[in-house]
């Protein structure tokens, strides 16, 4: 299963309650303002270093690089691009958007 | 039939989100699928009993939950941890739903065909 989270985990509880209810193995992608829970300064606080032992954690790069963070990725997230999230969808028969 | 699971995280009148997911659900039901129905965080504030909006010019859309059980929808899943935060209990609750621990949600949630989220 694919979660995707939009939101700064600052702002909204999305990316904790996705954190919640995620299972061993599933995929997680951090797109727009959520691509800051996976830099090395957010990582710890959103809860993505703890979650990359047992998640597979992806950033969106176009959204880290407009965002000035794409040197500041954190350990265990891997950045994707526009086609890796393509093939993430496809790889995965459900996915969840945690508006 | 596809198993089609509704994620509802928002509470009732702020936001457009629990009417609109309300909608979707009773399409959904129409067209005879399998019809899960999740409240998780403030989602549960949707189905707490007593909502009377006379005084903010909303429609009350609470009694539709009562409603789903005549569409064959009745299964209600409540987040314990969601429901305990907010002081509530299933007897503050409009419907009879099942309160799941976080595990049994995730389990559930990984076994569907369709996940929407509002």
């Amino acid at each position: 299963m694919l979660h995707i989270v939009n939101k700064s985990h600052e702002q909204s509880r999305c990316l904790h309650s996705c954190l919640r209810f995620a299972s061993p193995g599933h995929a997680l992608l951090l797109t727009e303002d959520a691509v800051y829970a996976a830099t090395e300064a957010g990582a710890g606080a959103s809860g993505v270093a703890e979650a990359a032992l047992r998640l597979n954690i992806f950033a969106l790069r176009p959204d880290l690089e407009a965002r000035g963070m794409a040197a500041k990725l954190a350990e265990g997230v891997t950045a994707i691009d526009y086609a890796g999230f393509v093939d993430l969808v496809a790889e995965h028969p459900t996915s969840q958007t945690w508006l | 039939m596809k198993k089609f699971m509704f994620v509802n995280r928002k509470a009732p009148y702020g936001t457009i989100h629990a009417l609109e997911s309300l909608e979707v659900v009773l399409i959904a039901a129409t067209f005879d699928q399998d019809c899960s129905l999740v409240f998780i965080d403030d989602g549960v504030y949707e189905l707490v009993k007593g909502q009377n909006t006379k005084a903010i010019g909303m429609k009350n859309f609470s009694p539709t939950y009562r409603a789903l059980e005549g569409y064959d929808i009745e299964k209600l899943y409540v987040d314990e941890e969601s429901m305990q935060a907010r002081g509530l209990d299933e007897d503050d609750l409009l419907v009879p739903v099942q309160v799941l621990s976080a595990a049994a949600m995730a389990a559930l949630m990984a076994d569907q065909d369709v996940i929407l989220s509002f």
